[in-house]
């Protein structure tokens, strides 16, 4: 590189720029958490509310269980089953069929196949899950995925 | 090695390599579970082996950091570390927690884990790679305290490097960004906005700091290379690492309900990420070139220069390739993401912590550099460990994007099993590629325990074929 760019001079733009684009993704989080109120779904979360309760205990079970260990949340996760932010709207719009497949997983998995565990979760929890999936497929994510299968 | 307490780093990169090879076996767990869906069920159901997969991997490379750093840091200082003893200490208590932290993975059910470690008084487990109880959380935070006390308090007695400032620049950031995630809100959105505030500013931000600084250092011990010019490049480099990489968290922020002007910024940023990457390659080939000396270490060489073109290829061009929102809206989540994630992490930051473990440890067991025989089979390990991950990376973008177009593309779409079916012959083959990579590992261990030496005096003084070439040569000539 040549004489007058000096190291004195590559020192002064990596504290520089980095100082500046750091304030600036500092600005545009900002903005962001103005914005979210319109996209992230956030009115069924209020916690003084039955369904806000709900949701935020199936948050801990989806967490609590490590659903994205195996499994894409809004894509984020493991891509060893199905995307989920979805799989309210892929069942039909229906918190029971979500449910019922929790459910019915064999305890001993499917000879040569993936298989999902039985968690045995209680009606309560697997409603608390079935909400909190629900909430998220009302999240607005610029209309992600593509299509129904995730 | 010039300082005596250089040699607290020896516990720290074995307890890495150890990590790596148990990294390494539930990889291979995790890759036959893709295509045998009942291997190991439901004794280690596949969520739990790539848990461990995934955070042994963060662990080592903690390891491989910290070991680094004890090592280069007294080094550049020229002086002893503050404290030894609290290294160690701070050593076996990462460890221990580390182990404690696995053996609860697989020994019990995740959710038992939870309860036990008290993670409902405050939830931060079950998100991808953050999946550690709270308390492990608390104790890495503790563990990395200590370490940065330590040096920090060496630094300011001694020399002040740029290599060695950039380190600690590197590491004081690791540090901060890894506290957001003790931050867990119910909001779905806000939970993962916060996420990448670690995920994202480590990997494509403060860590880029740390392999910048560990290859300098290792270009400058092996090529002799006069430090301003190694320090000028270092300088450009961070300086694109973070003007690029900060804002480039947007492609983070297309589909999890952040506001649709983050199309734009991390598109347009992002796209920019790979110059860091490329120039980090140009500056490893260049520095070799304008060798002064011929360092008796072949192999350390042949890690970094790996180091640097293997990252350009796995953050630079894989991570290029679906960085684009228009390109990501179908890539997101498929086995595109996994083929990036697997090349950008062996490219950037397996294959440094094993160009300083090469380059180090030698030095530490009182050699110059290992003999030819073991540097040889070290070079087999190094060859068998590229091309296979590079195998794995290849086989799975072909798996993605026929991921992609059956499940996402095509008029007629179909479900994510059915597709996972169809493209079960690449699972196979990246498992066979996988397990060429173990073998390359193996090579690798094996070569620890070959004896011989060679010193610097073995070597033929560097000769210079054109004019130009020989001009930072002429003080040797």
């Amino acid at each position: 590189m040549s004489q007058a760019f000096t190291k004195e001079v590559a020192r002064n733009i990596f504290y520089g720029g980095t100082a500046f684009f750091f304030l600036l993704f500092l600005a545009l989080t900002f903005d962001t958490h103005l914005e979210l109120p319109k996209r992230d779904n956030r009115q069924v979360l209020d916690p003084s509310t039955e369904l806000g309760q709900k949701i935020a205990a199936g948050k801990m079970l989806w967490e609590e269980n490590n659903c994205l260990g195996c499994h894409t949340l809004l894509g984020e996760g493991a891509y060893y089953a199905p995307e989920l932010g979805n799989v309210y709207v892929r069942y039909n719009n229906s918190t029971m069929g979500i449910m019922a497949f929790i459910k019915s997983r064999p305890k001993d998995g499917i000879p040569g196949r993936r298989s999902m565990p039985q968690f045995n979760f209680t009606d309560e929890e697997l409603e608390a899950i079935a909400e909190f999936l629900k909430y998220v497929s009302g999240i607005d994510t610029n209309d992600w995925p593509p299509n129904i299968q995730g | 090695m010039k300082y005596q307490s250089q040699k607290v780093a020896m516990p720290y990169f074995v307890a890495a390599l150890a990590l790596f090879v148990v990294q390494i076996l539930f990889g291979l767990i995790i890759g036959a579970q893709y295509v045998i869906g009942d291997f190991l069920f439901p004794e280690i159901p596949f969520n739990i082996a790539r848990m461990v997969h995934t955070n042994t991997l963060i662990v080592w490379l903690l390891m491989g950091f910290m070991g680094a750093a004890y090592y280069l840091i007294p080094e550049e200082a020229e002086t002893e570390l503050h404290s030894p003893l609290l290294a160690i200490v701070t050593f076996w208590v990462f460890l221990v927690a580390a182990g404690l932290t696995i053996a609860g993975y697989l020994l019990l059910p995740y959710a038992r884990l939870a309860e036990l470690t008290g993670n409902q008084y405050w939830p931060t487990m079950g998100r991808e790679f953050l999946e550690q109880p709270t308390i492990t959380k608390i104790g890495i935070v503790v563990v990395v305290l200590a370490f940065l006390y330590n040096l920090g308090m060496t630094i300011l007695k001694g020399r002040k490097t740029v290599v060695g400032i950039v380190l600690m620049l590197g590491l004081i950031g690791l540090a901060v960004f890894f506290l957001f995630a003790f931050y867990n809100p119910v909001n779905l959105v806000k939970d993962k906005f916060w996420w990448w505030w670690t995920v994202h500013l480590w990997v494509e931000g403060v860590w880029e700091l740390i392999l910048g600084a560990m290859l300098a250092f290792i270009l400058i011990k092996t090529t002799g290379v006069d430090r301003e010019i190694v320090e000028k490049w270092l300088y450009v480099i961070i300086a694109l690492a973070l003007i690029t990489g900060i804002i480039g968290t947007g492609h983070h922020y297309y589909w999890i309900g952040t506001p649709t002007y983050w199309l734009w910024w991390g598109s347009i940023f992002s796209a920019l990420e790979p110059l860091p990457f490329f120039l980090m390659a140009v500056f490893a080939f260049q520095m070799i070139n304008k060798r002064r000396r011929n360092h008796p270490n072949k192999v350390a060489m042949l890690w970094a220069l790996g180091c640097a073109v293997m990252a350009f290829l796995g953050a630079g061009v894989w991570g290029f390739m679906h960085t684009l929102a228009p390109v990501n809206y179908y890539t997101h989540g498929s086995q595109i993401t996994a083929a990036h994630g697997h090349l950008a992490f062996y490219g950037a930051y397996v294959m440094i912590n094993l160009a300083i473990i090469s380059y180090a440890v030698p030095i530490m067991r009182g050699r110059e550099a290992n003999g030819a025989k073991a540097q040889r089979v070290e070079m087999w390990g190094f060859w068998l460990m590229a091309i296979g991950m590079i195998l794995i990376t290849l086989l799975l973008t072909a798996a993605g994007v026929l991921q992609v177009y059956l499940q996402r593309y095509t008029d007629a779409p179909m479900s994510f099993m059915v597709v996972q079916d169809k493209i079960a012959l690449f699972y196979w083959l990246r498992l066979y590629s996988g397990l060429m990579f173990f073998v390359g590992l193996l090579f690798y261990l094996y070569s620890f325990f070959i004896p011989g030496e060679t010193k610097a005096s073995d070597m033929e003084p560097v000769k210079r074929i054109s004019e130009a070439d020989s001009t930072p040569a002429t003080a040797n000539a």
